[in-house]
This record gives C-alpha cells, structure tokens and sequence, in this order.
C-alpha cells in the first residue's frame, strides 16, 4: 500500500506491506538505523521514538498508520553538528556502555524533561493534585519517568544525573513540537 | 504476521458499517494490544481499521460528569487536571500501569479491551480455552503464579491485566457503543467484561463491529478521597500481583459509603460490592478494613503458585483503605 511518512522534517513517498512496523521501516527503509531493535514487543524502549511531541514505541506501531504525523528520531536532534543539550548530557555524564539503547533513552528523556515542566505527575508523585516542580524532582521521580527504557549494561545512574543536568539548565524545550498536546484540555 | 487489508476511515458510521462485511476484522487504536498479539499469530485479522481519526479523542468536562473519548490516550486522562483533582484513584490506577510510551500510545477503548497476560494464551502452542475455544487450560496445573483467584472456572484462571479498568469499576463509567446498523448503546461497566465461565473466549459485552465511542464517568464528590494501590515484583513497568481502588465517603470516623475494586487477581476487573455494604456504618479503623477484606476474598480459589495472592490482596484491600482514610482533603 502506498504511504507517507514524515521523519525529521523529510516526507517519503512509500510502497509498503501492511505489516510493516515503524521501527522496520525507519530501519529497512528509510536507512535510519539509529533507531534500535531490542525486543520487537514493546517491553525494552530501544525502539522509542517522538511522534507529534510525544515518545513511543515505534515496534508496536504500524508504519501505514503514521500518515499525516511528524516523527522524529536521533537523527533529527543535533542540529548542523551541534548536538541536542540531552545528547550532549549523555556525553558528559557517561550515560551508556554499550550504546544500544541511548538513541531510545535520549529521545524518551526528552520528552520526560518537557512533562516535567508541563507540570504532569508519574506514579511516585505523592499527590496527583500537585504539580511536579524540575528544581525539586527526586532521583525516583527521574528513575520512574525513564523506567520504559532498559539499559542491560545498566548505565542508570549515569542517566539519571543526564536527564538532571538537562533539568537543570535552561535547554529543556529543543524538540520542534511542544509534548502533552492532550493535555490540559477540557 | 499475517497479511491484512488496512483501513483508515474517517467518520464513525463508515467504521462500523465497513467492518460488518468482514467477519475477520479488528478495531486498530493504540496498537499495545493487537500489534503485539498479530507479531506472535494470536490475533490473526484479515483487515484492520485504525479508528484513530474519528474524531473521539476529546475529554469533555461539566459538572455532572466527564465524558472521554475513545481514542483519548491514557496518558491525556491520567494528566487531565480535572480527572487528577476529581478522580485520583484513575489518574493513580492509570500512572501505575506500563511506562510513558505505552502509555502515549494506549488508548482508553483499547485498555478497555486489553487481552490477558496469561503467557499460555499468547503461546499458540499452549492450550487456552480463551485463543482456542475446548482446547483445555495449560495454566490451571501450569505455572499459575500470576494467575486468578476471583472470577475463576474450571475452564480458564487468566488475569485481568488493567489498573485503569478496576478505577473505571469503583467509578461506575458507562461504556456508550456505535453497533454497525448505526444503533448507540450504553453498557454500565459492571456488565461489560464478562467472567470466563464456561465460554473463557466470550471476554466482553461487544458484537462483531461495534464501536466503542465514549466512556462517561459520572460525577461522584466522595472520589476525591480515592487511592489505587498496586502491589508488584517490580517498582515500575509490571503487571499487578495484586491492587486495590477504594473510595472512602467519611463522616468523621465513620463511613457513609465506600467503593472497593480489586486487581492483579481476577478474570474481570472485580467490584466487591459485598465489602463495600459491610463498611457503610461502621469506624474507619484499621480492623475494619482487615474485616472488610477477609469478606472480600471469601471466595477466592487458590492453585499451585497463587495462594500467596489471597493474603496479599488482603493486605492490599487494607492499606488502601488506610492510605484513603488518611488523605489530607
């Protein structure tokens, strides 16, 4: 079936198979092979990837279902050879052994550092009522928001004090299209 | 996986009526489900139709009631500011369950109809009275550690996976459907997933073609002293072993009404209404909630790995309660 797919600010024209996922044809297709394959079943987070400002699973997605919506993937941050503030954490803070699955953990820790900001609890909020405030977040909020990407070299602490640093500093908002876009609607 | 027609319609008439031609078609949302489940051959439709641009994903508040698209994602529900300050025990229930990207992805029709766990129904060697109608049931003499204690037959023990689904139980949601000759319907959610009993594949009160819209979530002011509590083998990013949704109405230190829900181990997400008519009256105390839960496990059948369960869920029912009464509201 014919599709299109717009990923990091390109459109492709498709012939594909029905079956076909996200992650096969960022990978098999379009040659993006920053983008990994750990599980195929969505229990690992390799595969995350940000469509209209919010991280998913792109092995449980159907690539034909993904007309009409932006995705971007680890290709699409640095912008002309400056790296992404959360790519260059990761650096800084030795955030990886192996690598495999930092393409999947920058992109989701971007997006937790923008639902961070919009305010929106995790499970270990104490009170839903409340807003989540980035200057006080605990290491268990962070551990819990990061918790849908595994690190099997277990890199965690490493991590943590990157999505910290990017917290911190004023470089948190840096994906082209705002997260949360249902939220806060009434 | 095998090879499906994919669709895409746009309006709600034309999704229902274009599936009712095609007895091997499915509903497409979130994908968390039935992508998972076409990967390793459990489901098997020869068309999909993804019904994500129907116009269902609104969340639309009054004073009486919200009302929330079928395609409004868990996330956008479990965030909504008036669900976490009207309803915490959802926004609680919701957060608990998967991780972020799931979360983004699943939808609320689709957890709705979340297919069990059970890791002998999506092994299609197995026998599962639920994949395979008569085929028997490998996990009642099997490895049943995760298995039900409530709601169970001879037939199939397979867990009833959601936390959100045990909230929208406490919190009386109405399920409104579109059936394929254009016909609405409303389905209280205490009828809308059914127990196994002797038919373990007839899972929930839907026809072939029938559309979930909307969910209404009346307006209950008691909800604000809500919790869900979910006990698990892991901190984040695992399925219940054992949960509970409590809605505590006090009058002081007595209770005027109560709601209880139970998760992690049953085949249906579980309402204790025996329990919930036990509290009405009686003090707030840690002995009444202990007492309130042995009525609530009364029932339960334990098997060779999940007799631990029982206890556990009544230690649950009890904390709940506790955390509950003791909010700050």
């Amino acid at each position: 079936m014919r599709t299109t797919l717009r990923v990091n600010n390109t459109t492709h024209d498709l012939w594909v198979d029905s079956r076909l996922t996200l992650l096969d044809a960022l990978r098999d297709v379009l040659d993006l092979t920053g983008t990994k394959k750990g599980c195929d079943q969505g229990a690992c987070g390799a595969c995350t990837v940000i469509i209209d400002g919010e991280r998913v699973l792109s092995c449980l997605t159907l690539a034909a279902a993904c007309e009409g919506q932006h995705i971007v993937t680890i290709e699409g941050l640095a912008k002309g050879g400056e790296l992404h503030p959360m790519q260059a954490a990761f650096l800084h803070c030795d955030g990886f052994q192996c690598g495999y699955c930092t393409p999947g953990q920058i992109l989701s820790a971007i997006c937790a550092v923008q639902e961070v900001y919009a305010g929106v609890p995790s499970h270990v909020t104490r009170d839903v009522r409340q807003t989540v405030d980035a200057a006080t977040l605990s290491d268990e909020e962070i551990r819990e928001r990061m918790s849908g990407n595994l690190c099997r070299c277990a890199a965690y602490p490493n991590i943590v004090a990157a999505v910290r640093q990017v917290l911190s500093s004023e470089a948190h908002s840096e994906v082209e299209e705002p997260a949360l876009s249902g939220v806060g609607r009434a | 996986m095998n090879a499906f027609t994919f669709q895409r319609p746009t309006g709600v008439a034309d999704a229902a009526s274009g599936m009712a031609a095609r007895p091997g078609a499915m509903f497409l949302a979130g994908g968390t489900t039935l992508v998972d489940l076409m990967k390793v051959d459990v489901l098997t439709p020869d068309t999909v139709v993804d019904v994500r641009h129907l116009g269902l994903s609104s969340i639309d508040v009054s004073d009486d009631a919200i009302v929330i698209g079928a395609t409004v994602t868990n996330s956008q529900l479990a965030w909504h500011p008036v669900v976490r300050d009207r309803f915490p025990v959802l926004s609680e229930a919701i957060l608990s369950g998967a991780t972020t990207q799931i979360r983004n992805m699943a939808t609320v029709a689709g957890n709705i109809l979340q297919r069990t766990r059970c890791p002998y129904f999506r092994d299609v060697h197995a026998s599962c009275n639920r994949r395979q109608p008569g085929s028997g049931c490998d996990a009642i003499d099997g490895f049943n550690r995760g298995h039900a204690v409530l709601g169970v037959s001879e037939h199939c023990i397979a867990t009833h996976p959601s936390d959100m689904c045990v909230a929208l139980g406490v919190l009386d949601a109405v399920v409104h459907t579109v059936r394929a000759d254009g016909s609405a319907r409303a389905i209280p959610f205490a009828e809308f997933h059914r127990a196994p009993g002797n038919t373990p594949h007839l899972e929930v009160a839907l026809e072939h073609a029938e559309l979930i819209t909307h969910l209404v979530i009346p307006q209950l002011p008691a909800a604000r002293r809500s919790h869900y509590l979910k006990v698990r083998d892991r901190a984040s990013y695992e399925f219940a072993l054992a949960s509970a949704a409590v809605v505590l109405d006090l009058d002081g230190d007595t209770i005027r009404a109560a709601r209880l829900g139970l998760g992690g181990i049953a085949t249906r997400p579980w309402r204790a209404h025996e329990t919930e008519q036990f509290l009405i009256g009686r003090t707030a105390s840690d002995q009444t909630f202990r007492d309130a839960a042995e009525i609530a496990l009364t029932e339960a059948v334990g098997r060779a790995h999940n007799h631990f369960k029982i206890e556990l869920a009544k230690r649950t029912v009890v904390r709940a309660c506790a955390i509950a009464r003791d909010l700050n509201i």
